[in-house]
């Protein structure tokens, strides 16, 4: 970038009047987006929002970059077009668990395994909004909902889990109530090369409140959650006296200083560690539920391959055109 | 290089019409394509038509494993590969019983005799072994041992059986080669390349080839040689092209005409994956082949791709096109350039997919939820691809909108002489890129195209979000007031409706008025135009329109209908093209000739047709 751009959050809002439910996770994730984007480096016109269809979904709407409002579960697919026309552009994909996981399930296993770089924020509030309160794949068994008025029968995925299957390089989760984990953790996606997918946990004070209160409830929080940061041991709890040890193939939750676990008995998080067992199995614990970066591992992405091999066959052509094309390999003259 | 010649030029062809038929495994289509690449370098007009099954190897002998290749070449400019054979090729019985019909006594047929063993004849439903039960007296019967001459020419080669069997066919091509007056050095230079490093295996199918063709001289059998003079095509560069890979060609022509960089994002389907196949060689011409993960994110790539800024188009076939209705709609709400080429198939559902049919084009014109009116055009012969693909690419960006290009597995399939067009010899592609950001929303719109301006990201200032949802008309936020859409819903479809201002007129083959006008699109100009051709040689009159242009329509379509007394709109669909006609025309005639059996018209029954309606004097 030639000159500096000092941006703040109010020239990230557009013009338009946000209209989700009031009391919506979704203004937190959007204020925490507006302010994170001034941090980022990027000038307004080179970032690019696209979403697919739902109540996240809306969200380019409120943003003043470039944005695409497209249809159900087709994000993943679009935004790869975007970044593949443009390499130089920031390219940030909004979707939530309808349509992510269930609409557009392949598009979202198959953007993680390109590995193409986008930030995903995936907006989980394990619900169906816009449609009015159908369960979602990631709804609890047997909860009710408008579509399983006797409770849910269709076993939920868990998105890190899904994420992990395919082949993900950076996976983080945040609590849709904690505005400045979401800013520091946006900024973080966006200087990771690759596919950077971030799940919130988004409570629908509609459809599905209190959805997440055991993990995001403030007072809760500390015994529930373990926020993750790289290098630092898996220590949580309100007296920081609990910690997360592997037990045979299992993880398990541990009290320092009783049954003589000691701190240097606790794990030590690896984000960039490249097997994923452990990672995998941090993202399917429950209680406490694992949060921040839980996989962060630099590879090369799929515009680094495609575009690069692009570069390569080009350089190597010296400007080869259409004209020398069509007078390549057998041609003949009719006199 | 030294000339190979095969000798003893004598009688004169003007015209031959040639189908190799064997097992899907015996390299019959590259068998026939190298008949036909050699001839078209000789002078010869061309047009071949494959014809393969499904299966990519169906057991050995079987009749639904039959694989053909037909190939007409002549010393006159010709439209399609022909229907009446001079001769048949046919490996096996299989092959024999499926084409046998195709072919009228005194023609001639080569057999590879090796091939009609006991098990092959009972597996083909032959009780007695046709060669010798004078069941084929009709015919000049050639029987050669291939299978064991191919095998004995290859006597001192360290290759197994079946290696050696794989080479036959060049051995067929050899003889048929001296039957028709062809030089070997074509496919002598093709085979140098192809196994360029397997030295063995070259050398054996040149060998092959060459004894196949001293077989054939020293054969009292083949007793007449034939040539087909060079035709009166116009002089300069030619190539030999295929129907997709002129598609792929147009549309790298047009990408480097408008300065754009090419994403094609597709997904492998049949007959459309060789345009994928094709454009996945050329990262070098900046083209991004990106083969998606289903259709619909391979629509939906090349959506994005445009959005910020890249000629965006996706390929298929009937399936996949009803998987990509929404995203296609989705690209006509935001007023982008998006080309989607369809290499119709046999449908409906799976069908036949290596069979040519013309039965989406209501599916182009109408396949998408609301009012969502696109740019239809079809391509009309291999070459015409061509010229299709990069207008299709033209009209898109020029209008903003997508087009949608319907070719099928005939043309696709298809190949003949392409004379070079090279970027100076094309049109030029306006992009209308927004320039003034305090005087831009998204959809400001040109006065007399209601084109609207086109901004991507990384133009500074012109930040601004696009979506599937109602807009408004002038500021294109999202906008539900009812009289708001019905006032867009018709600037939609006028945009689209003005695109006639910037498309030729529908041209007339023939007489300009009289009895009757034979209509058409697509694939069938070839059968169409030769039908026509040839009637009016006979002194009847008749005309031919093609249409190219399907949506909009050219603007003196009305004029031409109403210059004749009757319009027979002949269709390889249930009439689908007629349909559009009766409720764009309402008060017009139309009548209809239909063929739906997965294969192109044939030359007799359209004229038949044609000769029935013009002895009636009546429209019917």
């Amino acid at each position: 970038m030639s000159e500096t751009i000092q941006y703040t959050h109010k020239d990230m809002a557009s013009d338009q009047e946000v209209r989700w439910c009031p009391g919506c996770d979704d203004y937190v994730i959007l204020r925490a987006v507006q302010r994170a984007l001034p941090k980022i480096g990027k000038k307004r016109e080179d970032i690019v929002f696209i979403s697919g269809i739902g109540c996240s979904s809306r969200f380019p709407y409120y943003v003043e970059t470039f944005g695409m409002h497209s249809i159900h579960g087709r994000a993943a697919p679009i935004a790869t077009g975007v970044k593949l026309a443009n390499p130089d552009l920031s390219v940030w994909m909004i979707s939530g668990d309808g349509d992510s996981l269930a609409i557009g399930g392949n598009h979202f296993i198959h953007v993680l395994r390109r590995n193409i770089d986008l930030n995903i924020i995936l907006f989980n509030n394990e619900i169906y909004g816009l449609t009015k309160g159908q369960f979602s794949p990631t709804s609890k068994l047997d909860q009710i909902t408008k579509t399983s008025p006797y409770g849910n029968t269709q076993p939920p995925f868990n998105a890190g889990a899904l994420a992990m299957g395919a082949n993900a390089r950076f996976f983080a989760r945040v609590s849709g109530n904690s505005l400045k984990e979401m800013q520091t953790l946006f900024v973080q996606a966006e200087k990771f090369r690759g596919s950077a997918l971030i799940e919130v946990m988004q409570n629908c004070p509609i459809f599905n409140e209190g959805a997440f209160d055991v993990y995001n409830d403030r007072a809760q929080r500390p015994n529930t959650q373990l926020f993750l940061e790289h290098a630092k041991p898996m220590i949580f709890g309100a007296e920081k006296n609990k910690g997360i040890v592997l037990k045979g193939l299992k993880l398990e939750v541990v009290t320092i200083g009783e049954n003589g676990v000691v701190e240097e008995d606790i794990l030590i998080h690896d984000a960039h560690e490249p097997d994923p067992t452990l990672h995998t199995m941090l993202v399917k614990l429950v209680n406490p539920i694992i949060t921040g970066i839980i996989r962060s591992v630099d590879e090369l992405t799929f515009g680094d391959r495609f575009i690069g091999q692009m570069n390569a066959r080009k350089s190597a052509a010296n400007g080869k055109t259409f004209n020398d094309l069509v007078v390549s390999g057998e041609t003949y003259y009719l006199k | 290089m030294q000339k190979e010649l095969s000798k003893r030029p004598s009688n004169d062809l003007s015209n031959l019409v040639i189908r190799f038929s064997g097992d899907s495994g015996d390299g019959m289509q590259l068998t026939g394509m190298q008949f036909s690449d050699t001839s078209a370098m000789m002078g010869n007009d061309i047009a071949t038509f494959p014809n393969y099954p499904a299966e990519i190897r169906a057991p050995q002998g079987s009749k639904y494993g039959v694989s053909g290749f037909q190939v007409q070449i002549s010393d006159k400019d010709i439209f399609s590969p022909g229907d009446e054979l001079d001769l048949l090729v046919a490996m096996n019985p299989a092959a024999l019983k499926a084409n046998i019909g195709d072919l009228a006594p005194g023609k001639t047929l080569l057999v590879d005799s090796d091939a009609f063993s006991e098990k092959f004849l009972k597996k083909s439903g032959y009780r007695s072994n046709p060669l010798e039960d004078g069941s084929l007296d009709a015919y000049r019967l050639i029987a050669v041992p291939m299978t064991k001459n191919t095998q004995k020419a290859l006597e001192d080669f360290d290759m197994d059986r079946k290696a050696k069997f794989r080479s036959k066919n060049m051995y067929t091509l050899g003889i048929v080669y001296w039957m028709y007056g062809r030089d070997l050095d074509h496919t002598i230079e093709f085979l140098e390349q192809k196994f360029e490093k397997k030295p063995l295996i070259k050398e054996a199918n040149q060998l092959v080839l060459r004894a196949g063709n001293i077989y054939a001289q020293n054969l009292e059998l083949i007793a007449t040689h034939y040539q087909v003079r060079p035709a009166s095509l116009e002089k300069g560069h030619y190539r030999i092209i295929r129907g997709s890979q002129a598609i792929a060609w147009g549309l790298v022509a047009a990408a480097q005409k408008a300065e754009m960089e090419l994403f094609f994002g597709s997904y492998p389907i049949t007959p459309a994956s060789d345009i994928l196949n094709e454009l996945v060689k050329y990262p070098e011409l900046s083209v991004k082949a990106f083969q998606a993960e289903d259709e619909i994110a391979a629509v939906s790539s090349a959506i994005g791709s445009s959005f910020a800024g890249d000629l965006g188009v996706t390929s298929t076939s009937g399936p996949g096109l009803a998987l990509k209705g929404e995203a296609i709609g989705l690209a006509m709400m935001i007023e982008l350039p998006l080309v989607i080429i369809n290499a119709q198939r046999g449908g409906p559902s799976t069908g036949m997919p290596t069979k040519t049919e013309q039965s989406d084009l209501l599916q182009a014109l109408y396949g998408r939820n609301g009012e969502s009116p696109i740019i239809v055009v079809a391509a009309h012969s291999p070459s015409h691809c061509f010229d299709m693909a990069f207008e299709a690419a033209r009209l898109s960006i020029e209008h903003m909108t997508p087009v949608l290009l319907l070719s099928d597995g005939f043309i696709g399939n298809g190949s003949e002489p392409w004379l070079i067009k090279k970027l100076e010899d094309l049109p030029t592609i306006r992009k209308n890129v927004a320039q003034d950001p305090e005087n831009w929303t998204p959809y400001t719109r040109d006065k007399d195209t209601l084109v609207r301006q086109w901004a991507v990201p990384g133009m500074k200032g012109f930040e601004h979000r696009v979506g599937g949802l109602e807009k408004h008309e002038k500021t294109g936020n999202v906008n539900m007031v009812p009289l708001n859409h019905e006032a867009m819903t018709k600037i939609r479809a006028e945009k689209v409706k003005r695109v006639e201002n910037n498309i030729p007129a529908l041209r007339v083959h023939g007489v300009q008025s009289g009895p009757l006008l034979v209509v058409g699109w697509g694939g069938t100009f070839g059968a169409l135009f030769t039908a026509c051709k040839e009637i009016r040689e006979e002194g009847q009159e008749i005309a031919h329109a093609h249409f190219d242009y399907i949506n909009p329509f050219p603007k003196n379509s009305a004029e031409v209908f109403s210059a004749f007394k009757t319009i027979l709109v002949c269709e390889l669909n249930a009439g689908q093209l007629v349909k559009q006609f009766r409720s764009s025309f309402p008060k017009m005639n139309f009548i209809q000739y239909n063929k739906i059996q997965g294969l192109p018209f044939t030359n007799g029954e359209l004229k038949n047709k044609f000769m029935s309606i013009l002895s009636s004097g009546e429209d019917l």
